[in-house]
């Protein structure tokens, strides 16, 4: 049902837009990219957005700090794995060290007292590494229900989800519990940025696309990527503005 | 010794008038400098006022253009947002386009200032040469559970002291992420095209204000 749905949109859209002359190279996807953000759109409508909206609203900021630390603390042992998988030994046991102390002293990792301890929190995943690795991202894709990715952190995805330690967790219901309440949590924490793209973008699609293309780069690059060639262009322009 | 303290206070007052005036350029607040007073500047306002701090867009806006508003410079910006498209423009159509963007990014800046929340800022020291007219100034945003955020301002020297012309956050640079879509509607309906899209897009954001 969930895939006829996503099919018959696709093809929808293709006929609306084949024009194809005025495609990105990074995106030669874009027609079915376009039908699934919209089915991401419409299903964020429906449920994701207000089910957030409701929980920002009933629980209190200080008890979603906990439940974010909490989520966070136990991803940490696998950040701490992607680091070692770059090369990066020394950041890697950092953040082995942030889940011993806020598994002990911060109370199963409800309170970030590593942060606190100056342990600084990182963000890594299997698509990262590849990017560090030399491997290039591939065709944009969005994915249904959870949004933009490309090719290589498409395959990244389905490795950070055999590594989430909640795949382990049994009985099933409470698993599916922690699921939903990390990902109303994730969704709660992004209301703001999403009212703000709306806001900002002349097309929607485009913008999250070419935002998200460019924190993966920068992601990648643990926030200083090399300048690209493209950049030095513009920097012509300004001059001979 | 009344008088005595009277013609110092009124002398210094002159050295401090007459300051701006007669300084070069070179002598005003480094780029760093201004990046950190604006923004705790901005922070304490909205902490002291309620209707700021509950998101009241009018006075946003306003707070914006009074302070954050001549640190940017947003005929830079515009030129870098456009690329190839800014020389083809006429001097009319780039005024008209630099007052749109910046209608819009002053709306879309309100609109993330509405959902700050007291977190806290890192200042990081700046890494350039003395020499430097074209720098980035580095601002961290920390918050618990996640990794902090960063925002960078690319700034440039210019005559009038140092002026922004891109913020990155998180390593998403605004005027980068304008290109492509600015691209697109030149290609689609030329640069008066994207100047009447912006005029579409800054009213209707109004009209979505305007509405309870």
């Amino acid at each position: 049902m969930r895939y006829g749905l996503v099919a018959l949109a696709a093809l929808a859209t293709l006929g609306a837009c084949a024009s194809g002359a005025d495609r990105d190279p990074r995106d030669p996807l874009e027609p079915w990219n376009r039908a699934v953000y919209k089915f991401n759109d419409t299903v964020d409508n429906a449920v994701a957005r207000p089910v957030a909206e409701g929980y920002r609203r009933i629980v209190p900021g200080g008890v979603r700090d906990r439940v974010r630390n909490f989520f966070a603390n136990i991803a940490d042992p696998m950040i701490g794995v992607n680091n070692i998988l770059q090369g990066k030994l020394e950041d890697g046991f950092l953040d082995w060290m942030r889940f011993v102390f806020n598994s002990t002293v911060g109370l199963f990792g409800i309170h970030d007292v590593a942060s606190q301890m100056g342990l600084e929190k990182h963000d890594e995943d299997f698509g990262q590494t590849f990017g560090r690795w030399g491997i290039g991202t591939g065709p944009y894709l969005v994915l249904p229900f959870f949004g933009s990715s490309d090719v290589r952190d498409g395959v990244g995805f389905v490795g950070n989800i055999y590594a989430d330690p909640l795949t382990e967790v049994r009985p099933r219901n409470v698993q599916y519990l922690a699921y939903g309440l990390r990902f109303t949590q994730t969704r709660t924490d992004l209301l703001e940025a999403s009212r703000i793209l709306e806001q900002a973008a002349l097309d929607k699609y485009t913008f999250q696309r070419d935002a998200y293309l460019q924190r993966r780069r920068s992601l990648v690059y643990d926030g200083h990527p090399p300048r690209e060639l493209e950049l030095e262009d513009e920097d012509d322009d300004k001059t001979t503005r | 010794m009344k008088t005595t303290i009277r013609r110092l206070v009124s002398a210094l007052l002159l050295l401090c008038l007459g300051l701006p005036l007669g300084a070069p350029a070179e002598e005003s607040a480094g780029p760093d400098v201004l990046v950190k007073q604006v923004t705790l500047e901005v922070v304490d306002l909205i902490a002291k006022d309620k209707d700021l701090r509950g998101g009241d867009r009018v006075k946003l806006i306003a707070l914006i253009e009074a302070k954050v508003l001549p640190n940017f410079n947003f005929a830079s910006m515009t030129a870098l947002a456009l690329g190839q498209n800014w020389r083809k423009a006429s001097p009319e159509q780039k005024a008209r386009l630099t007052e749109e963007f910046k209608t819009l990014l002053v709306r879309t800046y309100a609109s993330a200032l509405a959902a700050y929340g007291d977190q806290q800022f890192e200042f990081r020291p700046l890494r350039a040469k003395p020499t430097d007219t074209d720098v980035v100034v580095q601002v961290r945003v920390l918050q618990p559970g996640a990794q902090p955020v960063a925002i960078d301002y690319g700034m440039e020297k210019t005559a009038a002291g140092w002026k922004a012309y891109d913020v990155m956050v998180g390593g998403v640079s605004l005027v980068a992420n304008y290109r492509t879509e600015f691209a697109r509607l030149v290609r689609a309906s030329g640069i008066d095209g994207l100047i009447a899209d912006l005029e579409k897009k800054n009213r209707s954001l109004d009209a979505a204000a305007k509405k309870p």
